[in-house]
């Protein structure tokens, strides 16, 4: 089955293309606007950005997004593996699993982060000593609670549970979007649910669930600034503000902090990108495959792909079938 | 004319024998129903089948009649409300005890019965983030512990079989309909069935499409697959079955070889049946 052109291509049609003056008129437009913008905060000695050069590079700063990265990738972490957990509660048969999971994403949902992360910080104050041993009965370890949970983390655990809660919201309706035919034809080879779930239906689920997750990392770079609430005051915005308030200059540190911010959503950006073509593979016709199309070397795009990739039909097999 | 007597090759152990003879399924007064209450929905009222070993039995029937939800009885997929199934001796989804108390079986053991009956769905249902190849490869690894490569190599014989060698490395959603369902009936082979299930494995697919999948069936039926084929393809039942069931309303209104019930219909909804599939 080759879909090589067979003898001489018909030569493209010619047309002047629709004139689109609307795109000139917008584009001059906008570069004035943009130009103006510029002109507005560069001029402007208010901004001090001979300060804002200096502190973008000083080593508090840097280390203060050192303490907002890992603050945001632990607690992503950690909430992306009690999110499933939950997602995966929330649907099972079991009443109590459900109603647990319920309980928590009700409970962490509803109370604002930052009187959770008050809480966490008050942890050491509320329960001076924890233990572990028989629920009412010996205990076998004790320790003090402040040397487990330092500041960091119940900074941590407090962004962590809090996003679980919105994050299994997220993973249950990924799950949900999965074809039920999908864990059925599972089933029918004989594999049994958990294996249906990690080999089946999560990787397929992945593809709903990346975008919004991504969306919710780069929200959580930012509300980590909240941590002050424990308090913990290594990460960035409070590091920025530290310094703003000791040297009376708040707006260029205001400006630091939100550059280092711009710079590390784009990164993240760019990471999603690459996380949303990787489980895109085998949708859409394999376009997004991750350039990895069918394996094993290039080949020629199918007909079926170019017709695809037109964009002007769709291709699911089941459009046209009445059940 | 040799004078020696004819011995048959057949095993004669009286448990093979009993086995060789017993049905490969075994369906008595089958009943489903759906909901309860006043939402409640009896789809099968007593259903018996017998489908004997290495043969092909077609159900036909209007949509709604109960053919497809007998199927899916037969391997698990949805749970019976009273009657009994035995696939190959084993009573599916329960076990009575000494005492004659039925048990429900733990899952991982119904998927263990499962796993001997091969399903094709009428959406395929191949997994999209899977090439071909993974696609077939899946359930060998996964369920019966097959090396990778072992499960490789036999996915390769399998997709040869079903004329897709070429395909492997494709995506399901880069072959044509009835690639893909070609794909599936190699997927549900890999794990070496006794039994195979067809839940109308052509409806899908584009008129142009049938002829292949269809000729893949034909191919398994010769080799001596025990097969329960629900589809509308008149000329695949007449020419391959070995015996035709039609259901109406969830029970077997007739039942009998091909010849028999589709060409000289006794039952009034049969012949009206045919008259307008046909």
């Amino acid at each position: 089955m080759e879909d090589r052109p067979s003898g001489q291509l018909p030569e493209p049609l010619h047309a002047r293309p629709v004139p689109r003056p609307g795109r000139w008129v917008s584009a001059v437009v906008v570069l004035v606007l943009v130009a103006m913008a510029v002109n507005a905060l560069v001029t402007n000695p208010n901004f001090r950005w001979d300060t804002v050069w200096l502190y973008l590079r000083d080593v508090v700063v840097v280390r203060g997004v050192g303490w907002t990265l890992v603050l945001t990738f632990g607690s992503m972490a950690l909430a992306i593996v009690l999110a499933v957990m939950l997602a995966v509660m929330r649907r099972s048969d079991n009443p109590v699993m459900r109603g647990v999971s319920w309980f928590w994403i009700w409970f962490f949902r509803g109370t604002p982060i930052y009187t959770q992360l008050v809480f966490w910080g008050l942890l050491s104050v509320l329960y001076p000593r924890l233990s572990l041993g028989i629920p009412f009965g010996p205990e076998f370890w004790t320790f003090t609670t402040q040397d487990v949970i330092t500041a960091f983390w119940a900074a941590l655990l407090g962004l962590a549970l809090n996003e679980s809660a919105y994050l299994a919201e997220i993973v249950r309706a990924g799950l949900s979007s999965v074809d039920p035919g999908q864990a059925e034809a599972a089933k029918a080879l004989g594999m049994k649910d958990g294996k249906i779930l990690r080999r089946i239906v999560l990787p397929q689920a992945m593809r709903v669930i990346v975008p919004p997750t991504g969306n919710e990392t780069i929200s959580m770079l930012k509300t980590t600034s909240l941590v002050l609430a424990v308090p913990f005051t290594l990460e960035l915005t409070y590091a920025t503000n530290a310094i703003g308030n000791r040297i009376f200059q708040p707006i260029p540190l205001l400006i630091v902090a939100a550059l280092w911010y711009l710079l590390i959503t784009s990164v993240l950006m760019i990471g999603q990108h690459y996380l949303e073509r990787y489980y895109g593979r085998g949708f859409d016709g394999g376009r997004t495959g991750g350039g990895r199309g069918p394996r094993g070397g290039r080949r020629k795009p199918r007909k079926q792909d170019l017709i695809g990739a037109s964009g002007t039909t769709k291709d699911d097999p089941f459009l046209e079938v009445t059940p | 004319m040799s004078g020696s007597s004819p011995v048959e090759p057949v095993e004669t152990t009286p448990a093979a024998l009993r086995q060789a003879q017993e049905p490969m399924v075994q369906a008595r007064d089958v009943h489903k129903v759906f909901g309860r209450g006043h939402d409640a929905v009896h789809v099968l009222k007593g259903v018996d089948l017998d489908v004997a070993r290495g043969s092909v039995t077609v159900v036909l029937g209007p949509s709604g009649s109960g053919k497809s939800t007998l199927l899916r009885c037969v391997n698990e997929l949805e749970e019976i409300t009273a009657g009994s199934i035995h696939v190959d001796g084993d009573l599916m989804g329960y076990r009575r005890d000494d005492k004659g108390v039925l048990h429900r079986l733990h899952p991982k053991v119904i998927a263990k019965q499962r796993s001997r009956i091969g399903m094709v769905f009428q959406r395929f249902h191949l997994f999209p983030h899977k090439t071909a190849l993974e696609n077939v490869m899946e359930a060998p690894v996964q369920v019966r512990g097959l090396t990778k490569g072992e499960a490789r190599r036999r996915a390769l014989e399998l997709l040869d079989r079903v004329g897709l060698a070429e395909r492997a490395e494709f995506y399901p959603a880069q072959l044509s309909g009835g690639q893909q369902q070609r794909v599936a009936i190699a997927r549900a082979l890999a794990m070496d069935p006794e039994l195979m299930l067809f839940d109308e494995p052509t409806s899908a697919l584009d008129p142009e499409l049938v002829g292949e999948v269809l000729a893949v069936m034909q191919d398994l039926a010769r080799s001596g697959m025990t097969m329960i084929v629900v589809t509308h393809e008149i000329g695949f039942a007449r020419e391959v079955a070995d015996h035709v069931v039609f259901m109406d309303d969830g029970t077997i209104v007739e039942e009998g070889r091909p010849a028999d019930v589709l060409d000289n219909p006794s039952e009034p909804r049969l012949q009206d049946f045919l008259a307008h599939v046909l």
